[in-house]
């Protein structure tokens, strides 16, 4: 099948193309719409592409980070600055996915994939959009909540805080196959100290539902106390409450809600 | 429709093509140019059986659309050997029993090679992690991560 490319300097004449046209979709690093195009995705007949070097960006200050949506997982894992952030992009995929994938496009990679996500979802990520009426900053939550309507606009960057310490954000990918396999469940855990009690804890999961969701119940079992053995039982004991997985090659629904509590006790206790 | 001109640079020889809207680079270089060595496999990012190098970088040419490789330098299994003498890395597989069926060699090889490029000397788990997004389904590995690891013990012993 033969689409139209349409390729502009500016992310701003590429937003437009994408706002004006419902079949057209941004062409990041590849990894999710040449393989629509390869499985013969009718729904696809241009694809857009921006060669702006905005969108390649990585600006660090001392308390956030950002990331321009074009920046790959192989260029994070280059940047010092970014450790915090090395364990999730280090996940994806093999070295050439991660040549190309890039972290605007994880955003709207669907179950089992994402993962990138599941991070930024922990970090309270802000998602810089640009559509057909200008740009705007979207909590990622709200994103991910309307994320199938937002092919019509694009994102130009992501930013989020920086952990104030490394013991302070914790991710885990559950995978069968190592070191490189799809995801049986996803975890990320943001949690902040203050005079030793847990405040503003997030934790959030993938291909436990449609989209990353946040573990709310387990965010509520931590807040206030200190991360000691009782608090992560009963995290642990909360952390399934409110998905929907599904069943699917990697893990059945009923073995990824099993499990889920087992793998945050160990990414809470600091186990392998 | 009509085509999109396309000139890159392919195993250090400059190509011109033709290519039709939304092309991958695998079936610019299979059915435009006539290089079979990099294989399609699944076309969806999960074998590395399609794996080049673009610009040094190990790329699945199946995902890459093959109009952004414009004036970039593509390498495929082709360019390795020198002449009719084969590439450390080829010679390694042949002496380690690397390849059975050899529809993921194209694929190892040039994930083996990016990695020997920027890291000369890799441990065992930098091997295994090179090749972790290509599927091999003859082997179980084990002769893949050897030969691998002998390509660049030998290239120590030449330097």
């Amino acid at each position: 099948m033969t689409v139209t490319v349409k390729t502009f300097a500016t992310s701003g004449e590429a937003a437009a193309a994408l706002s004006s046209d419902r079949s057209a979709r941004y062409l990041g690093g590849g990894t999710l719409v040449m393989r629509a195009l390869n499985e013969g995705d009718i729904s696809v007949s241009t694809v857009v592409r921006a060669t702006d070097q905005a969108l390649a960006r990585i600006e660090v200050t001392n308390l956030r980070v950002t990331i321009g949506a074009g920046v790959t997982f192989a260029r994070i894992l280059a940047e010092r600055d970014l450790g915090f952030l090395h364990a999730p992009a280090r996940s994806i995929g093999g070295p050439a996915v991660r040549n190309m994938g890039t972290v605007g496009g994880n955003l709207f990679a669907p179950s089992p994939f994402g993962d990138f996500t599941v991070a930024l979802l922990a970090l309270d990520a802000t998602i810089a959009m640009q559509g057909g009426l200008g740009t705007r900053d979207l909590p990622i939550e709200e994103f991910l909540q309307s994320r199938d309507r937002q092919n019509g606009a694009l994102v130009l960057a992501i930013s989020c805080q920086r952990p104030a310490s490394a013991d302070a954000f914790r991710y885990r990918k559950v995978a069968r196959i190592k070191p490189k396999g799809g995801s049986v469940i996803t975890l990320a855990a943001h949690l902040p100290v203050s005079s030793g009690r847990i405040s503003g804890a997030r934790i959030a999961l993938g291909s436990m539902a449609a989209t990353q969701i946040r573990a709310r119940a387990a965010e509520r079992a931590l807040e206030g106390r200190s991360l000691d053995s009782s608090a992560i039982s009963a995290a642990a004991a909360a952390i399934a409450e409110g998905t929907s997985p599904t069943d699917s090659a990697l893990a059945s629904a009923w073995y990824r809600r099993e499990v889920a509590g087992v793998h945050l006790r160990r990414l809470l206790s600091g186990q392998e | 429709m009509p085509k999109t001109a396309l000139q890159f640079h392919h195993n250090g020889r400059e190509v011109a093509l033709f290519v039709d809207g939304g092309v991958n680079l695998l079936v610019a270089l299979r059915e435009i140019i006539g290089d079979m060595t990099p294989k399609f496999g699944c076309g969806q990012g999960g074998c590395g059986a399609c794996s080049v190098l673009i610009d040094g970088e190990l790329h699945l040419s199946c995902l890459t659309l093959a109009e952004t490789a414009a004036g970039r330098a593509v390498e495929t299994l082709d360019g390795l050997k020198d002449g009719p003498n084969l590439h450390p890395l080829q010679r390694a597989f042949m002496e380690h029993f690397a390849a059975q069926c050899g529809y993921c060699t194209p694929g190892m090889l040039m994930a083996a090679k990016a990695l020997l490029d920027r890291n000369p000397t890799p441990s065992r788990d930098e091997v295994v992690e090179a090749i972790s997004g290509n599927i091999c389904r003859c082997t179980g590995y084990e002769p893949i991560i050897n030969a691998v690891l002998a390509a660049a013990a030998g290239g120590r012993a030449r330097a």
